[in-house]
């Protein structure tokens, strides 16, 4: 196993910790711009949370299934731009770190510096890009580094042997261990794949492995925590915001944060 | 830009797949590999004659290739032109698509996929793949936007009756660049059995360039017929509709070297290069049109097949070294070509290839006595009910 080669950012600096307590770490994904976006941010917080993911919208998020594409073309209907969701956020008084989700277009378009600029005075830490893969991605990642905001780099199924240790390295924050083939989305089954990503990635490394795509209730996630560090819940999160409102997502948070904090052998 | 200085090479993207600053592989992590493998695989079938002695079998004995080239004698000298058409019309299923479709999944057999995906605006790529698909054994499902689905229903049903599954895609504007979002969200699922055969020169890398070498085709035998009727000189100019961009690379990549303007003409409603910026959607950084904050805007056109807000990388580059320009006309000047082509000449052309008629009818007074040549894409037949309903009672 290799230890990290840069100087870990705030988030990785975090998540470390977090982990070495023996918690396992949640990220819930919320799409920003919902009616409600900002309530279920502090309600995600107190109930748990170690980190929220916030999705800015895209009008062709080709990475997200039927749920959270409603929730990108509503939030866009109801007019969020990626400066109204990183204004509001500045007024978000929550202690744990922010990670911003967006396609690429988004950050291209505003220009590799000025955006980062935005996400760092924004008080947001990390991204995740997720058509932005590691051969495409040195151009920002050098925006990115010296302004100090953390990328996080995907891992898929797909990814020989070969490559895993190159996406590794590229990492910071953690390293988002997709947890099947497809898009986000609710299933009634954790993958196989899940799992077995997640044991992949913690023979390589000791940054903290998240296993996020397809991890759609608090069964699943304990599920995954078996061998990862923690979990990201997507769209499972956003159908109770679309749906319920801002309290169903807390107290959704806290189901999830009870059956991580009890290990699956225990519960048997 | 100085004349003398415009490149006129047909480029090789290398490993980073660009033409120029525009091409490149934005696909989520997942798709990686494949689109590797991808290029791999056709980078060895490329250069393998057997695979090319199947492929040229299949384009002149499924096809009907070579495609003719017709003098419109009528209408050029309406126009004061002369103008001559190449015939990718009268290809079998009736568009220049099948030339690439079976280029791709011949290969996708090749790499032992199982089941072929692919998008479809105007309905026409979705009919050679299914067609394709049916003819080498392998299942297909194509995604078509809910609007063109009305809209091109007769190409719906011939894709069913070909064995196909058609999936509409409901999202955003729900035409061609929704269907192309559905179609990458199964690729993302399915990868491992499926091939995405991609109907145009879009998309990451090496489907832009494995597109246009599939499509070259009609630029070669373009270039030796034009020389062969006109006395070994080659066109003024040579003019094609662009959607994503295929046929118009198709022809253009027998000319890039040549003497010739070369004319992609866009739909006033999906002016990709006409007026968008440089962005980056669909795995592929090219011009888009996009909002100030990077949000792709929906394109309207009357035509299905050119209702698409980007254009193929390649091109963004030819734009931007002004190697060929890339001109608009509206829906009204559209419906003008359709009838012009059909009651000058009796051929009833896609209402793709309508909108090239259609711009050289209006540029025929700058180029009097030129002679260009026009490639017509695709036949009408799919567009008639249309048309129908358009023009209705008007003609007489
Ligand atoms: C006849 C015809 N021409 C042109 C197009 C546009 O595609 P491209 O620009 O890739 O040639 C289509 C697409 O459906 C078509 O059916």
């Amino acid at each position: 196993m290799k230890s990290a080669q840069h100087k870990p950012g705030a988030l990785e600096t975090r998540l470390r910790q977090t982990r070495d307590t023996g918690r396992k770490i949640l990220v819930p994904y919320i799409t920003g711009g919902l009616t409600g976006w900002i309530d279920a941010i502090r309600g995600a917080a107190a109930n748990g949370a170690d980190a929220i993911e916030i999705g800015i919208p895209f009008s062709d998020p080709v990475m997200d299934g039927p749920i959270i594409q409603m929730a990108s073309e509503k939030a866009l209907r109801d007019g969020a731009t990626p400066i109204s969701i990183l204004h509001e956020l500045r007024g978000v008084d929550v202690s744990i770190p922010l990670i911003v989700m967006c396609y690429y277009n988004t950050v291209f378009r505003a220009g590799h510096t000025r955006f980062a600029n935005s996400l760092r005075e924004a008080g947001v830490v990390a991204a995740i890009v997720p058509d932005l893969p590691l051969e495409e991605s040195a151009h920002w990642c050098e925006s990115a580094d010296s302004i100090g905001i953390e990328t996080v780099m995907l891992a898929a199924p797909t990814a020989p042997d070969e490559r895993l240790p190159r996406v590794v390295e590229r990492a910071r924050g953690f390293v988002y261990a997709v947890g099947l083939l497809g898009v986000t989305g609710e299933r009634t089954e954790l993958a196989t794949t899940a799992v077995a990503m997640a044991t992949r990635l913690k023979k390589i490394t000791d940054m903290p492995v998240l296993v996020g795509v397809g991890v759609s209730n608090a069964a699943q996630a304990q599920q995954a925590c078996a061998v990862a560090d923690g979990v990201i819940q997507g769209a499972s999160v956003v159908r109770r915001l679309l749906d319920e409102g801002a309290d169903s997502v807390a107290q959704y948070v806290g189901e999830v944060r009870a059956a991580i904090d009890t290990p699956v052998s225990t519960n048997r | 830009m100085n004349p003398e200085q415009v490149p006129r090479e047909l480029l090789t993207p290398g490993a980073d797949g660009r033409f120029g600053e525009f091409g490149g592989r934005f696909v989520p992590e997942t798709l990686v590999p494949a689109c590797e493998e991808l290029e791999r695989a056709f980078n060895e079938a490329w250069s393998d004659s057997l695979f090319r002695t199947e492929l040229d079998d299949l384009l002149r004995e499924y096809a009907g290739r070579p495609s003719i080239l017709t003098e419109c004698h009528n209408l050029g000298a309406q126009l004061g032109i002369r103008l001559i058409l190449k015939r990718e019309d009268l290809n079998h299923t009736g568009s220049h698509k099948i030339n690439s479709v079976l280029g791709q999944v011949l290969l996708a057999k090749r790499m032992g996929k199982k089941r072929i995906i692919a998008e479809t605006g105007a309905g026409q790529h979705g009919v050679a793949s299914a067609t394709a698909a049916a003819l080498l054994g392998l299942e297909c499902k194509v995604y078509m936007g809910a609007v063109d689905i009305e809209r091109q229903s007769l190409n719906v049903f011939r894709m069913k009756l070909l064995g196909a599954t058609v999936e509409a895609a409901n999202s955003g504007s729900r035409t061609l660049k929704d269907a192309v979002n559905e179609a990458m969200r199964d690729w993302v699922a399915s990868v491992e059995t499926s091939y995405y055969c991609i109907g145009s020169v879009m998309g990451p890398h090496p489907y832009p360039f494995m597109v246009r070498q599939f499509q070259s085709v009609i630029g070669k035998e373009a270039r030796k017929q034009f020389q062969e009727i006109c006395d070994g000189s080659d066109p003024n100019i040579v003019v094609a509709c662009v959607g994503g961009g295929s046929n118009a690379m198709g022809i253009f990549s027998g000319f890039i070297d040549a003497d010739t303007r070369l004319v992609g003409v866009e739909p006033a409603g999906g002016a990709a290069v006409g007026r968008g910026t440089p962005g980056v959607v669909h795995g592929m950084k090219s011009y888009l049109m996009q909002d100030e904050y990077g949000q792709v805007q929906e394109a309207h056109s009357i035509s299905a097949g050119l209702d698409y807000p980007g254009v193929g990388p390649e091109h963004s580059y030819l734009a931007s070294v002004g190697r060929a320009e890339y001109p608009s006309v509206n829906d009204q000047e559209v419906i003008e070509g359709f009838k012009l082509l059909a009651r000058a000449e009796g051929i009833i052309p896609a209402l793709e290839c309508a909108h090239a008629v259609a711009w050289i009818a209006k540029e025929a007074p700058k180029i009097q006595g030129q002679t260009v040549l026009m490639n017509l894409s695709g036949r009408g037949d799919k567009d008639v009910a249309q048309m129908m309903t358009i023009l209705g009672d008007s003609l007489s």
